[in-house]
């Protein structure tokens, strides 16, 4: 996927795009539908997502996150957009304010690469409980209180279960599982 | 520089899920702008995003919708993505990190205060969130803030100077949060004027008593 991206970067390349599309745009409305009951609306923002893959291919930075993840921040900022009518305030690398990142060490530099590959069987390691709470919050984008009331559970239940499950994947991204 | 107050899990993984509402988000987009440790923890939890989207199962989706993508990538109007936001300056440091620089309209120096009173001004940030109120203050070193509560939540983040109160040091970066139950007098320290970016649903709530009693002592 990391090549397709590449591709359509450096050659405006149709056909690593199209690839790109098949395997993401179903998966991407159906993330915007975990929100976006309408068809049409959900079609028009996983075009625009795509519209804005092309137009950024050349940001991508593999060794800082996935192409999944990549792909579902920008059709997550568009949902923003679309749905809220709001901004979404990110910070500016090339903002001479802007802190930079400690100098990689050699270690951080050998996780980079497995860390997807963690993280996946981290995931399906998770408690169903836990992973049903974050299918809803990426999902269905809601808060913290809004899990709750979705799910009938107490507000303190969900922390928890977000907690722990996040505590667990970081621990295991950090290597000390 | 060393930032020993970050934000909460709960405010990064509702601004990686993207829940966060704008005038919050603002005040942790800002942090992350200077904080890297929180800035990892939030690309850790968008890689679980993007694992379920990886997982998600796929809704079939209309044959026109790539062609229109194409269309739109072809049409002679295709704004070009802009590589960086930042409002160009001199070769200065700014005080305010993007995003938060871009949203005031300017620098520290570049904008019109407001005076409050206590010796301190505040300048009134606009965001698309209509309940929850974002403000600058800026606090005269070595003075205090009347003792107040909240009414609901608040997030102060530091950026120029530094606060103490009953909970701690706060520096540049540093981030507090506060709620109804606490109540506290934020003191700027000696070195030089504290401002910082406030967050709040909720007005606060200053103990009349006291301010009256702290109003002479502030000069005003
Ligand atoms: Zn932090």
């Amino acid at each position: 996927m990391n090549a397709l991206i590449a591709n359509v970067a450096l050659h405006q390349d149709r056909a690593s795009f199209e690839q790109i599309f098949k395997h993401f745009a179903p998966r991407v409305k159906a993330f915007v539908l975990g929100q976006i009951t309408h068809p049409q609306m959900a079609e028009e923002i996983v075009q625009e997502t795509f519209v804005n893959v092309w137009r950024k291919a050349k940001l991508f930075d593999s060794e800082k996150a996935a192409a999944s993840t990549w792909i579902f921040t920008i059709a997550r900022n568009l949902r923003i957009d679309h749905l809220r009518k709001e901004n979404r305030p990110e910070p500016d690398i090339n903002d001479p304010a802007f802190m930079p990142d400690p100098e990689p060490m050699a270690f951080d530099l050998i996780s980079h690469s497995q860390d997807a590959a963690r993280l996946n069987r981290s995931i399906e390691g998770l408690p169903e409980e836990q992973k049903e709470v974050l299918r809803l919050a990426f999902f269905a984008d809601k808060s913290h209180p809004e899990v709750a009331e979705a799910l009938k559970i107490p507000l303190g239940t969900v922390k928890s279960r977000i907690r722990l499950a996040i505590s667990r994947l970081r621990t295991e991204l950090e290597g000390m599982a | 520089m060393s930032i020993f107050h970050h934000p909460g899990d709960e405010f990064l993984f509702d601004y990686a899920t993207g829940a966060l509402g704008e005038a919050w988000g603002l005040a942790i987009a800002t942090h992350l702008a200077l904080c890297p440790a929180c800035r990892k923890a939030v690309a850790d939890m968008e890689g679980v995003g993007g694992r379920l989207l990886e997982d998600a199962t796929p809704d079939p989706i209309g044959d026109d919708v790539l062609s229109r993508v194409f269309e739109q990538i072809d049409s002679p109007h295709a704004p070009e993505v802009l590589q960086s936001t930042a409002t160009p300056l001199s070769t200065e440091q700014p005080v305010l990190p993007e995003p938060l620089r871009g949203y005031a309209g300017g620098d520290v120096n570049a904008l019109r205060w407001q005076r409050l009173g206590f010796g301190a001004s505040q300048f009134l940030i606009p965001t698309g969130e209509n309940r929850v109120s974002a403000r600058l203050l800026r606090i005269p070193a070595g003075r205090p803030v009347p003792t107040h509560s909240h009414g609901g939540l608040e997030l102060t983040l530091v950026v120029a100077g530094a606060f103490s109160d009953s909970t701690g040091y706060y520096g540049r970066g540093d981030l507090q949060e506060a709620d109804s139950h606490l109540q506290h007098q934020p003191h700027a320290t000696d070195e030089e004027d504290c401002i910082c970016l406030a967050v709040t649903d909720a007005p606060l709530r200053f103990k009349s008593l006291a301010a009256r009693i702290v109003q002479p002592f502030l000069g005003i």
